[in-house]
């Protein structure tokens, strides 16, 4: 059978001037090509009217206003096609009409042209840190992309959540500082160059701050003193929820950063690495009632922002305003856009800032069962994602080991990274706490049915310290952040070590290193999913600045002469991450039962202090030693003992089954590095462990 | 847009001159069509194009795909350092055979 060339539907029924037009489709929301031209298609309750405005690529004066047709409004969609349109050269918009009485919460001005919350590609902030013309009447315009990447058979890797070892980076701080040597820094292009330091580091799951649509201009000042621009660097603060950061991208001015990013997605899958965005839907960019109207604020602001009773906006996220996340509408676009992320860029889950607020209702309220979280949960799409909650926000709401998980999420345990902290500086009273913090933290998730792999373990993230600045200051120094040093937390839980900041005492940077090992080796040994932060690797500094979100500087830039410069942390650390792939005993999805349920004679998990079988929980103790038996699994014995006592101890060992013997896999105190597999025997039944240190046995 | 052709004895050689995109991509696709449909090797010569949009690689991918279902191969010549590094960048240039000269190009497609 032949078939047909054309269908009815490409043939315009409407005109409007020279544009031919057709009543469209309300869904998909936003700009879709169909067969001879593109759908558009937008949601208002409150609007009293709508227009689409089309730009010629970066032109400053629109080259069409094209009302929608009453006829072509269903329900509170507009939707129409516009045939015949240069899908690449053109950027469009909105006006919508409608009332301005910011106390009934309708903030509408037809003044203004309104960028698509589903805008796919967005123009306007094209190259990173080009100073943007503020009088530009449509700042963030809507584009229009291919959807018809060549994924050949890339799939997202779904991995098992307690397989994961993540890696949390910002797109530009990777590549961005000179010494990455590579010819497009700071983009997406860059980091593909960069895969094999991630790979050969051995962790399979990247987790990327902001790669949303935002604007590094936001809020954007001098400061004072420096004189330095500071932006909005991180960019924790969202323009468009669809469309990849086209400062990101070395083709970003090409407008091709979609295919970029995509490309980007797939050769990590093809080195076995997952990816995971860090998605901000608690705000948007557009702040409070003196922000810039964008896009929702004029759309529909009562629709898409929690208001207060006089209209003025909730501020739980600490910037200005929130999205009104579990209205029907709003609960739509969320779930649209992470669909989109993983239908469309293979994206393989997600981290949710501040996520506590998606479990507020519309006057803030937390809600027993947040349809939002529960819809997520459910999700066909989403089903085999990863969905990771920071599980507090702003507004006080702090809900690790609380946060509603329907069997899915998991959270980035903060109690995890407080902890070990304590411990490793070497506060009394940690044993107890450390203990949990160990195994998976079942204090915190048991009791919901949750495992192991529940608990997204850290000790450095993003926000606060670096794991080098951990043990090089005692207080922030924030003071390059223009604010006289008052931002950033003042819990830091951090040791110098002896003296703040740099020093060349060797004794002190043996000490810094010793530390960052001990933490490096209590992440690894941990039951959950151990995150590491960019750099953390190589003993990244920012110089005591616990709050970087700020600088496009050697701040947050990734120094990659620190991979010479602390070689042998680094190959510490390849070698510990290798250790825990090597042992699945430590990537255990249940908990562990402190009982011998298998009858071999050991219980999976008991506890030794410096004399084995005893530990030491009293309120005074530093030290800490478990060993680990997995009958099922046929892995080896693992000891590890932990002394953050600032003598050495000696550690009595257990007994071993017979025929089994210890041998060293790591040892903290010293500078040999034992591979996976050729770990030097013991002979004796006890082991000197070092001031503040650390060790890991294998028993076989 | 402009296309030049000739032949190298089996092999269709096309020069192809000015920008690819949005606009010239339907162009090119109609004029190279007989082309891809009568020889089984063809070289494009993108030495004189100035600018390779999105829908230009496109439209490259699709005279690929065009020329690979009916077995036919084609080779890029003459890729400037910025289209070398857009395609590479995209994604794109994983699906094409690209040779540094038109000797080159013969060659691998004798």
């Amino acid at each position: 059978m032949e078939r047909l060339e054309k269908r009815i539907d490409v043939y315009p029924t409407h005109r409007h001037d020279t544009f031919k037009l057709r009543p469209g489709k309300p869904f998909p929301f936003g700009a879709t090509m169909v067969p001879g031209g593109v759908n558009f298609s937008i949601y208002s309750s409150y609007a009293t009217s709508c227009t689409l405005v089309l730009f010629e690529k970066e032109s400053n004066e629109p080259m069409a206003e094209i009302p929608f047709n009453e006829s072509f409004r269903v329900g509170n969609v507009w939707s129409m096609v516009v045939f015949d349109l240069d899908c690449e050269d053109i950027e469009y918009g909105y006006r919508m009409e409608g009332p301005f009485s910011p106390e009934t919460g309708h903030r509408f001005d037809a003044s203004k042209i309104l960028l698509d919350p589903y805008a796919k590609a967005i123009g306007g902030r094209d190259t990173w840190g080009q100073t943007p013309d503020w009088q530009n009447v449509f700042p963030y315009r809507g584009r229009l992309v291919f959807e018809d990447f060549d994924w050949e058979d890339d799939h997202p890797l779904e991995l098992p959540m307690e397989e994961l070892v993540i890696y949390e980076a910002h797109v530009r701080s990777l590549t961005k500082h000179p010494s990455s040597g590579l010819k497009h820094p700071g983009t997406f292009a860059a980091l593909k160059e960069k895969i094999s330091h991630l790979k050969e580091l051995g962790i399979n799951c990247l987790e990327l701050m902001p790669v949303y649509e935002f604007d590094e201009f936001e809020n954007s000042r001098r400061n004072d003193e420096t004189g330095e621009l500071l932006f909005n660097y991180w960019g924790y603060s969202t323009v468009g929820f669809f469309a990849p950061k086209s400062g990101f991208a070395a083709t970003g001015r090409l407008g091709m950063q979609v295919d970029e990013f995509k490309s980007l997605v797939k050769e990590l899958h093809k080195s076995g690495i997952e990816v995971i965005l860090d998605v901000v839907f608690n705000h948007t960019a557009e702040g409070n009632e003196r922000g810039p109207t964008l896009s929702f604020r004029g759309i529909d602001n009562k629709t898409y922002y929690m208001l207060t009773p006089e209209g003025y906006y909730f501020n739980f996220s600490g910037c200005g305003n929130t999205l009104n996340c579990n209205n029907p509408v709003v609960r739509n676009l969320v779930l649209d856009c992470l669909r989109y992320w993983v239908a469309e860029y293979h994206i393989d889950g997600f981290r949710f800032d501040l996520a506590a607020i998606l479990g507020r209702d519309s006057q803030g309220a937390p809600l027993a069962n947040p349809p939002l979280l529960e819809t997520l949960a459910y999700d066909p799409v989403l089903g085999r994602c990863k969905l990771i909650a920071e599980a507090w926000d702003a507004g006080g709401l702090y809900q690790v080991g609380s946060f509603p998980a329907y069997g899915r999420w998991a959270e980035w345990n903060g109690k995890y990274r407080d902890d070990v902290r304590k411990f490793l500086k070497g506060e009394p009273g940690m044993v107890g706490a450390l203990s949990q913090r160990i195994q998976g933290s079942p204090d915190l998730y048991a009791w919901n049915d949750r495992g192991a792999a529940a608990s997204i373990n850290f000790i450095t993230c993003h926000d606060g310290f670096t794991l080098f600045d951990l043990f090089a200051y005692n207080e922030k120094h924030n003071e390059a952040n223009g604010e006289k040093n008052q931002d950033g937390g003042n819990d830091n839980d951090s040791w110098n070590c002896g003296v703040e900041g740099p020093t060349n005492d060797p004794e002190i940077k043996a000490l810094r290193l010793r530390q960052i090992k001990n933490a490096w080796t209590i992440l690894m040994l941990s039951q959950g999913i151990p995150m590491v932060l960019m750099g953390d690797e190589m003993g990244r500094t920012q110089d005591g600045n616990n709050n970087n979100y700020c600088h496009d500087s050697e701040l947050n830039w990734l120094d990659w002469g620190l991979l010479e410069e602390n070689s042998e942390l680094f190959h510490f650390c390849k070698n510990l991450v290798a250790f825990r792939k090597a042992h699945p005993v430590l990537r255990r999805s249940g908990h562990l039962s402190n009982q011998d349920l298998s009858g071999c004679g050991y219980a999976d998990i008991t506890w030794h202090g410096t004399r084995a079988w005893q530990a030491d929980w009293s309120d005074s103790s530093r030290v800490l030693a478990f060993m680990l038996c997995d009958h099922h699994s046929g892995d080896d014995f693992l000891y590890v003992a932990f002394n953050s006592h600032w003598d050495a101890l000696d550690f009595e060992l257990p007994q071993l089954p017979e025929g089994k013997k210890w041998h060293v896999a790591v040892n903290t105190g010293v500078e040999e590095v034992h591979e996976v597999g050729r770990e030097k025997e013991l002979s004796q039944g006890n082991f000197l462990v070092g001031p503040r240190s650390s060790i890991v046995l294998v028993g076989r | 847009m402009n296309i030049a052709l000739r032949t190298e004895g089996a092999i269709a050689v096309a020069l192809l001159t000015g920008a690819i995109d949005g606009k010239s991509a339907p162009q090119v696709q109609i004029e190279l069509s007989p082309t891809i449909e009568s020889f089984e090797k063809i070289i494009l010569d993108l030495s004189e194009v100035s600018y390779l949009s999105s829908a230009g690689l496109r439209l490259l991918l699709l005279l690929h795909r065009q020329a690979t279902a009916k077995e036919g191969k084609i080779t890029l010549i003459g890729l400037s350092e910025e289209i070398a590094d857009t395609m590479s960048m995209t994604g794109f240039s994983n699906f094409f055979d690209i040779a540094d000269s038109l000797e080159a190009g013969l060659k691998a497609l004798n």
